[in-house]
Formats: C-alpha cells, structure tokens, sequence
C-alpha cells in the first residue's frame, strides 16, 4: 500500500531555493525520471504486476469519470479535513500547554512517544466500539494518528524557547497574555509547521486505514474493495491519485516551512 | 548633565537562591550598598560568578532582592520592571521573525503608542544606530553586532532614564566592542540617560564610565569605587593616555585577589 509517507523523496528531491524557473524545471525533470522508472519497472517486472503509467492514468480517469466516485471522494475529504482540523488544533493545545508547563511536560513525553510508536491499529476496535461504524470512527482514528506529532512538534518548541525571550518579555512589561500572542507564537511557528506537516500526513494515512477496515464508503474502501478482487489497476490509480493530492499539500508546507526556518538565527 | 540627583538607591540589598534538594543556598550578592546619580555613567566589573547580572537583576526588578531596599526615583521597586527603566542583555534578544524596524517598534506597539509617533522614534533611533540601511533586514541576515544594536534600539526608543546594560558587548570581538563601546557613549550623551553597565572587561569599564564599581568574589560586595574623572566628551582614543593606564591599573588592584579567589573557589 501506499502510504503518504512514501511521498516524502519525491519532495525533497525538489530544487534548492534558487530561481523559481530552475526549481520548476527540477520538478519536471524529478517527475519525468519517476515516470520513466515505473516505466521501466513495469516491463521488466510484467504489466500484470506492476501496470504501467499510461494505463493507471487511464484507468484513473475512468475511476473519476465514474458517478460513484464523487461520492467515495467526498466522504474521504470530509473525514480527513475534520479530522485535520482536530488534530491540528487538538496537537497545538496539547503542546503549548505541555510546553508551558515544565513538570506536566516532562511527564507527558515519554507516554506521548510511546503512543505515537504503537501501531495505532491494534486501537481501532476500540475505537469502533466507542464511536460506531459510521464517519467519526474513521475521524477519530485520523486524530489519533495525526494529533501526537503536532503535539509533541509544539512541546519541544516552546519548552526550548530561548529563556531571554521571556526575560526581554518582563523587561518590556508584556502580560502574560501578550507574551503569549507576540512572542511565543510567533517564535514556534517554524517548528509547530514542521509539526502539521507530518501531522497532515499521518492524519491521511489513518483516515485511509479506517476507511479500509470499517467502512462502505470513501477512497479507502474503494481501495480495499479492489485489493479484495486483485484489481491491480485500480489499487496503482488510486495510489497515484493519493501520492499526488499528498505532495502538492506537503510541497505547500515544505515551502512554507523552508521560508520561516530561513528566518531563524544561525546559531 | 551630571546631578547630585540620586536616580537610584540600594540598601543592604542580598541575594540569596534557596537551596535546590541536596545542595546548599548560594549566597550570590550583597550586603550592597549603591547610588546612581542621574545621569552618570556606571559601570560594575568583577569576577565571573560574583553576582554582577543578579546585581543588575535586582535593580531591573527582575529579581527581589533576599533582604534590603532597592529604589529607583525614589519609588520602591518591586516584582517588576518599573517605567522608565530599560534592560539589554548579554544573549542576542532580537526577534527572528521581525525585520530591525519592527524589532525596534516591538515595545512601543506593545504600549499602544499612535503609529506615526513610532515611526518618528524608530526610524529616529535606527538613523541614529547607523541602522536605518537595514531597518528591511531580518536579524539572520545581520552580525552579531548588528543584532545587538537591534536589541539596544529596541530598548532606547521606548526612552528609559536608566539603561541597564549587561555584557551586551561579551560575544562580540575586541574591535567591535571599542567601536560599540563609542557609539554607546555618543547614546549616552545624547539621551542623558543614566546607564549602569555590567561588564567583565575592565578596559571597558575603565574607559567608559565616570564610576568603576569592582565587585569582590561571590557574596558580591564592592571593594572599591574609582572615579575616573573622564570628560563627558570621549571616545576609545583615550586609552593612549596616561591617565588610561593609571585608572584600569587602579581597578585591576582590586580585582586581581578576587579573581584569584574566584578562580580557586571554582577549582
């Protein structure tokens, strides 16, 4: 299967920062190379095996010409962006407060990097017994997976906030509040992005994991429905279609996240 | 511009950390006594760990003294930094993510003032710093020095009558630091503040201020005050007077037994 982490390399071979015209001929060139690879691959390995691009793509816009398949999409987007914006918001508090609090946080680390390395499938029966078969278990396990990584992103950023920020912050006779709002916001901001960026893709991959073993809509199902029957074909057009949606959002990150590290201090 | 006005009083100030499990209290400072005339340039010099920054601290009202009485304008000070009052710090204290302008601007805003009356004291200020060029610039694209006259701005337009300043040379190289040594002496003489300077150098102490406070190894008390009986017009030059040699001669009298005593103590 494929999994939204899978996309990573092909991010990251993207152009240095340079002129915008040569980072888009890099990108092309990157895209080119995967196509003619899986090209390649799917020759020497067989068609049956690994279908080849053009025939995915064709098959993909059957799958989207298909009336269903709107159907399947929106109840995926409708999970995976709730679930997003819980798990985003939800990892954000979680890590401030625990950020703020030295004791709590010291606590907290250890049990959330345990959470975080367990294979979160072994919770979905409980999960399912707690919110049922309908969207919000799918929701609830695109949280858990995508929530823990925001939080612990947040923690580390503000727990390692530069102690003269908070001594220029008294200097200046700032309310807590204020301090909060115009300092370390503004200060974490790079590694809270950095944060969202893997809790974008995990929260993907759950909503997707949930869909595939509990459901009878949205694109996992469709892909668990084709794994089923040995559809190979359609297994790589959706794939395809997922890698895709994953690494314009991550490219979307990865530069904002490259543009607010730039600004930190070389120490 | 000197008065006989006190500005600010210490009397029988301390200041003792409470033993942590284990350890022991740490008397670090005191009892001091120490008054700033309005307008006098201050410096305090004595060996590391003697408790020249809780010195700094305690006047700032960033720390409360253990016992004794601190009094800046003849108000106590208590718990915080009162109005008027403005502190730079050894570490570099700029915001990364805010050009120079809006570092320098970053208190006043906080303050409410009307934005063209910022605008009037920032860009004022940064012409005055040499820093006008780069009032656009992020700190990571500054030096060390650059970024420390950020700091020093960010602090002089919010038009303090005491200016606490605490090793805001220490990172920097030797040339850099006669050189910031001359423009904090040109601020001086053009705010009329009162600075009271912490520093390990006792070259810059010597050829900065109008007093030398030397400061003995940990409980800090001062050993010795030296009037240097420099004009208000100077600059660095006057380390080729004899003069120089007679007043830093004068205060290495004093700190040499204690550094030596700082030194075995720290063994």
């Amino acid at each position: 299967m494929h999994g939204a982490a899978d996309v990573e390399p092909v991010v990251t071979a993207e152009a240095p920062p340079g002129p915008r015209s040569t980072a888009l001929a890099d990108t092309t060139l990157v895209i080119i190379a995967f196509v003619a690879i899986w090209q390649l691959a799917s020759w020497i390995i067989g068609r049956d095996i690994l279908p080849a691009p053009v025939a995915t793509l064709r098959r993909l816009g059957a799958i989207m010409a298909d009336e269903d398949f709107s159907r399947h999409a929106w109840e995926t987007g409708r999970a995976f962006g709730t679930a997003l914006v819980i798990a985003l918001l939800g990892g954000l508090a979680i890590g401030l407060a625990l950020g703020a609090h030295r004791l709590s946080g010291e606590v907290a680390e250890p049990i959330l990097v345990a959470l975080y390395s367990i294979p979160k499938i072994t919770l979905y029966p409980v999960i399912l017994l707690l919110f049922g078969l309908g969207i919000s278990a799918k929701i609830a396990f695109g949280v858990i997976h995508g929530i823990i990584p925001v939080a612990i992103f947040t923690m580390n950023a503000v727990r390692s906030l530069r102690g003269v920020y908070f001594r220029a912050a008294k200097a200046m006779r700032l309310s807590p509040l204020q301090t909060a709002a115009t300092i370390i916001i503004p200060a974490t901001i790079p590694e809270i992005v950095s944060g969202f960026r893997l809790g974008f893709a995990l929260t993907l991959l759950g909503t997707l994991i949930g869909e595939m073993f509990a459901s009878q809509r949205g694109i996992g199902y469709m892909l668990v429905k084709a794994m089923e029957t040995n559809d190979v074909l359609t297994v790589m057009a959706l794939a395809l279609l997922l890698i895709t949606l994953a690494t314009i959002a991550s490219a979307i990150l990865l530069s904002l996240d490259r543009k607010l590290h730039k600004r930190a201090l070389p120490t | 511009m000197l008065s006989d006005d006190i500005q600010v009083r210490l009397h029988g100030v301390t200041r003792i950390y409470p033993a942590v499990e284990g350890g022991k209290a740490v008397h670090a400072l005191g009892p001091l006594d120490l008054e700033l005339r309005e307008g006098e340039f201050f410096s305090v010099v004595g060996p590391s760990g003697c408790g020249k920054s809780t010195l700094l601290d305690v006047v700032a009202g960033l720390a409360s003294p253990s016992s004794g009485s601190v009094t800046f304008e003849g108000r106590p000070v208590a718990g915080e930094v009162p109005d008027g009052i403005g502190v730079v710090f050894q570490e570099d204290a700029s915001f990364p993510w805010l050009s120079s302008y809006d570092n320098a601007a970053f208190a006043l805003r906080r303050a409410g003032l009307p934005e063209a009356e910022i605008r009037e004291r920032v860009e004022h200020t940064l012409s005055f710093m040499g820093l006008l060029p780069f009032a656009d610039a992020y700190p990571a694209q500054l030096s060390g020095g650059m970024r420390q006259r950020v700091c020093i701005a960010r602090t002089l337009v919010t038009r303090p009558r005491l200016l606490l300043l605490d090793e805001p040379f220490g990172a920097l190289d030797q040339q850099t630091r006669l050189l910031m040594g001359d423009e904090l002496l040109a601020l001086w003489r053009e705010t009329g503040a009162t600075v009271l300077l912490i520093t390990h150098s006792l070259d810059e102490a010597a050829l900065l201020s109008d007093r030398v406070g030397v400061m003995s190894a940990r409980p800090g008390v001062f050993i010795d005050r030296v009037e240097t009986g420099w004009a208000r017009e100077r600059d660095s030059r006057i380390v080729a007077e004899p003069a120089f040699g007679r007043v830093s001669g004068r205060i290495w009298e004093g700190l040499r037994d204690q550094s030596i005593k700082a030194l075995e103590s720290a063994r």
